[in-house]
């Protein structure tokens, strides 16, 4: 029970930072002041306190959905292994559970999008499956060269696996780590797909989605997006940096464990603000491109296991 | 071409006079509809650029069309106090199809009825007035036109299957200025766009009649906010000519200096704006650093940042002391250091350039056909800068390069800015070392009786023309500012179709029109 507190907790609390963190290094590398680590906590403050306003001629589907988005969210915060080795519900923490998890808010969203009925809810929503389905081959894929030691697709056993291996370097995951890097841009709305801080309506995708949302449904949806961006970064430090990871309840280990994981995020963050102040926006059909990129590299990455690794 | 052949091609008994103060400027009078009508004709055919139209109202009700040509700009005024139907006069679109809006503005402003244009709708009304406001007698009806309605406005639509519409604006999700575009668009890509405008119609034209020339400068000064020394410097400049007033070479000097201070603030925002819109954000904080610091020096210097009201007629309201001066060059020497730096970041930025390249073609002939000047008109091979061409004093001393580009994308139109930062630097410098000592605004003489002038400068977007008729003790009888987004609004219709959807925010930065300087 302890430990499933203390990951959402620390989940929910640490994703806006994370978020901070990132503004604060992209601030930083294009010469602007920062607006500090906590801002998107202030904004999350804030839009809880404002009144929610339901536009016109929605169903009860618009006004569900921040809920279950974020529920669904939530819960994949107990899938993934980040406080100990052994995640809250280990039995059933499997990574494909938890990529059917991530489908299941995106279509939420993209219908809570639709149901307004207006232009850009439609737009946004069609552009977020497209991408979507373009980066979900791509996920599977680095979730099964992942797997290829463990022979189980569960995220505990995979973790045991490259932590206990001998060899203490991979080429399989190397390749693997390049189509994670990928696939986090797209799944997060990140640069150089899409770009969070615009305000031109047209060239919106997870944007577009939100905009007929205001108040704490809004604040839901943000928060929602942030503990994703976290949840991915935490899946990746499974994979490809799981050292430091404390197998043991015991308050020393713990600590430990706590700050390697926030180096290991801090790392991660100014890695992501780096890769967003180099790109430019894609144009939007150059994401298939970006995406079998991805797909492609953990390919390689699978057959290189049998190939160098076997 | 020499004086004697132009003049004995269009009107006799008129000849296009050189200035001082920059291209030679005339107006002709007709005395019929059809004499109108033929010498646009002409003008037209004979390589002229159409410029823009509008209407003058009580007491002399008129019509004025601009052409520009090499020669000079020639104004045509058509006076509809004739002995037939003073309601009517023939419309020139069948000719030039630029013409349309502007007709649509004068029906709707003033209820003259243009003959034989066939698109009846509204333009710039948004069906707050049932009656024209600028009308001739006042309270006039339109004959025959149904009352606008603003949720009636009946846009062009595709048909098909998977066609579907997106409504976008009039209010943006970003702050911008309110403009209303209608996409006709399968899937991403866009079919067929259309605009409507009019959102920030303030009625200047209504307001400038019985100003004083001072507080018409200041209302001219306030047409479009980011191009107040083109539209003051336009201003008194027609202001001037009615007057028969000649500047001193000092106040040329600083009112040119003034100008391309303006036209370097807004092309390094236009640039940050456009790698912002492309994602890069890294971009938008340099070029804005660098504006801001530019501003701020035209406050220290000069009083404003904008430099509001700087310009008036008979002069300028600013001097420079040698510190001042070499203060200005400093800035100069820094600014073309870090913008060529810039310009390499974003020539070398395969990603940007990926979006900018091929993105909102505007073909050199559609320029041509379209009359489109300025940055947009200059980035698909339509040679036409004021500065350049024949500009008055300074100008011919320190003649700037003509800026050209042939391919007509948004990258040309980077470009395009790119070059004429560096052209404008240059020709700031040149200013600075060789300022004369000038004298602030001198007094203007009184005019015995009713004056006409014109004024026409290159501005940020393209020429910026002002027209002025004064009554005696310089009253504004009728005035009227013409912004060049008038003309270039419909290339950006024809630009947009066949590109993506998502693609349009940066297309329209690369234009980046002034909707406050359409809607009057």
């Amino acid at each position: 029970m302890a430990v499933e507190g203390a990951q959402l907790v620390l989940a929910l609390v640490a994703a806006p930072i994370l978020t901070g963190w990132i503004g604060v290094c992209r601030a930083v590398l294009s010469n602007r002041s920062p607006a500090g680590l906590l801002q998107p906590w202030r904004d999350l403050v804030r839009l809880f306190r404002k009144e929610t306003i339901i536009p016109e001629g929605t169903s009860f589907l618009f006004r569900a959905v921040p809920f279950l988005v974020f529920a669904a969210l939530l819960s994949c915060v107990l899938f993934v292994p980040f406080l100990v080795t052994d995640p809250p519900l280990a039995p059933v923490a499997d990574a494909v559970v938890l990529v059917g998890l991530f489908s299941l808010a995106r279509m939420l969203m993209a219908f809570g999008a639709m149901d307004a009925g207006t232009p850009f809810g439609d737009l946004g929503g069609r552009r977020e499956m497209m991408v979507g389905f373009l980066a979900e081959p791509a996920t599977l894929m680095i979730l099964f060269t992942a797997s290829l030691w463990s022979r189980s697709t569960s995220l505990p056993a995979i973790l045991h696996s490259l932590l206990g291996a001998a060899a203490p370097f991979h080429p399989s995951l190397l390749f693997a780590l390049l189509a994670f890097i990928l696939i986090l841009l797209a799944e997060n709305g990140r640069l150089p797909i899409d770009n969070p801080s615009t305000h031109l309506e047209l060239t919106m995708i997870h944007e577009a989605m939100l905009l007929e949302y205001s108040g704490p449904l809004l604040a839901m949806m943000e928060w929602g997006s942030q503990i994703k961006l976290l949840l991915y970064l935490l899946i990746g430090t499974d994979f490809f940096l799981p050292a430091g990871l404390p197998s043991s309840l015991s308050p020393g280990a713990l600590g430990a464990g706590l700050l390697f994981l926030s180096a290991k995020l801090l790392m991660a963050g100014a890695g992501l603000a780096l890769i967003e102040t180099l790109f430019a926006k894609l144009r939007i059909f150059r994401v298939p491109e970006f995406t079998a990129l991805a797909y492609l590299l953990a390919t390689m990455g699978f057959l290189i296991h049998f190939v160098l690794e076997v | 071409m020499d004086n004697d052949d132009f003049s004995k091609r269009f009107s006799p008994g008129f000849c296009l006079i050189p200035r001082e103060d920059g291209i030679p400027r005339a107006i002709i009078p007709q005395n019929s509809p059809g004499s109108y009508i033929e010498e646009a004709r002409t003008l037209a055919a004979s390589g002229g650029r159409f410029l823009g139209l509008w209407a003058a109202g009580d007491p002399e009700p008129r019509i004025c069309t601009a052409f520009l040509l090499r020669e000079g700009l020639i104004v045509l005024v058509l006076p509809l106090n004739l002995p037939e139907d003073p309601q009517t006069f023939p419309s020139l679109s069948s000719f030039l199809p630029a013409a349309d809006r502007f007709e649509r503005t004068v029906r709707d402003l003033f209820g003259f009825v243009p003959e034989g244009l066939e698109d009846s709708r509204p333009w710039i009304s948004q069906g707050l007035w049932t009656v024209p406001p600028l009308a001739s007698p006042p309270g006039t009806c339109i004959p025959e036109t149904p009352t606008p309605d603003l949720q009636e406005y009946p846009f062009v639509r595709v048909l098909g299957p998977g066609v579907h519409e997106i409504p976008v604006g009039p209010v943006h999700a970003g702050i911008i200025e309110p403009g209303h575009f209608r996409f006709q668009v399968v899937g991403e890509k866009v079919l067929r766009l259309e605009e409507r405008l009019g959102y920030t119609h303030k009625g200047v034209d209504g307001l400038f009649r019985g100003r004083e020339i001072a507080a018409g400068a200041r209302l001219a000064a306030r047409v479009s906010g980011d191009s107040t020394v083109a539209c003051s410097l336009a201003f008194a400049q027609a202001v001037e000519q009615a007057l028969d007033f000649s500047p001193a070479a000092g106040v040329r000097f600083m009112r040119a200096l003034l100008l391309e201070r303006e036209r370097v603030a807004n092309h390094l925002g236009d640039l940050g704006a456009l790698g912002n819109d492309a994602g890069l954000g890294f971009g938008l904080s340099q070029f804005t650093r660098l504006k801001e610091d530019l501003l701020r020096r035209n406050r220290i210097h000069f009083g404003a940042r904008y430099l509001f009201d700087v310009i008036v007629p008979g002069g300028v309201r600013a001097n420079l002391d040698d510190k001042a001066i070499l203060d200005l060059l400093e800035e100069n020497r820094l600014l073309a250091a870090e913008v060529g730096d810039l310009q390499k970041i974003y020539d070398d930025h395969g990603g940007l350039q990926d979006r900018f390249q091929n993105t909102g073609v505007l073909l050199p002939e559609v320029a041509r056909r379209l009359g489109a000047g300025g940055v947009v008109g200059r980035g698909s091979a339509q040679a036409w800068d004021l500065r350049a061409d024949h500009g008055g004093d300074p100008y011919r001393r320190f003649p700037p390069a003509l800026a050209l580009a042939h391919e007509g994308d948004v990258a040309a139109r980077v470009r395009i800015r790119f070059l004429e930062i560096q052209e404008s630097l240059a020709l700031c410098r040149a200013l600075l070392e060789h300022l004369p000592e000038h004298s602030i605004a001198e007094p203007l003489p009184d005019n015995p009786e009713t004056a006409e002038g014109l004024g026409i400068v290159e501005g940020v977007r393209g020429e910026v023309l002002a027209w002025v008729r004064l009554a005696p003790g310089g009253v504004i009888r009728a005035a009227h500012i013409q912004d060049p987004s008038a003309l270039l609004w419909p290339a950006l219709e024809v630009v947009v179709p066949g590109n993506l959807v998502a693609d349009f925010p940066l297309i329209n930065k690369s234009f980046n029109l002034s909707y406050s300087g359409h809607d009057l």
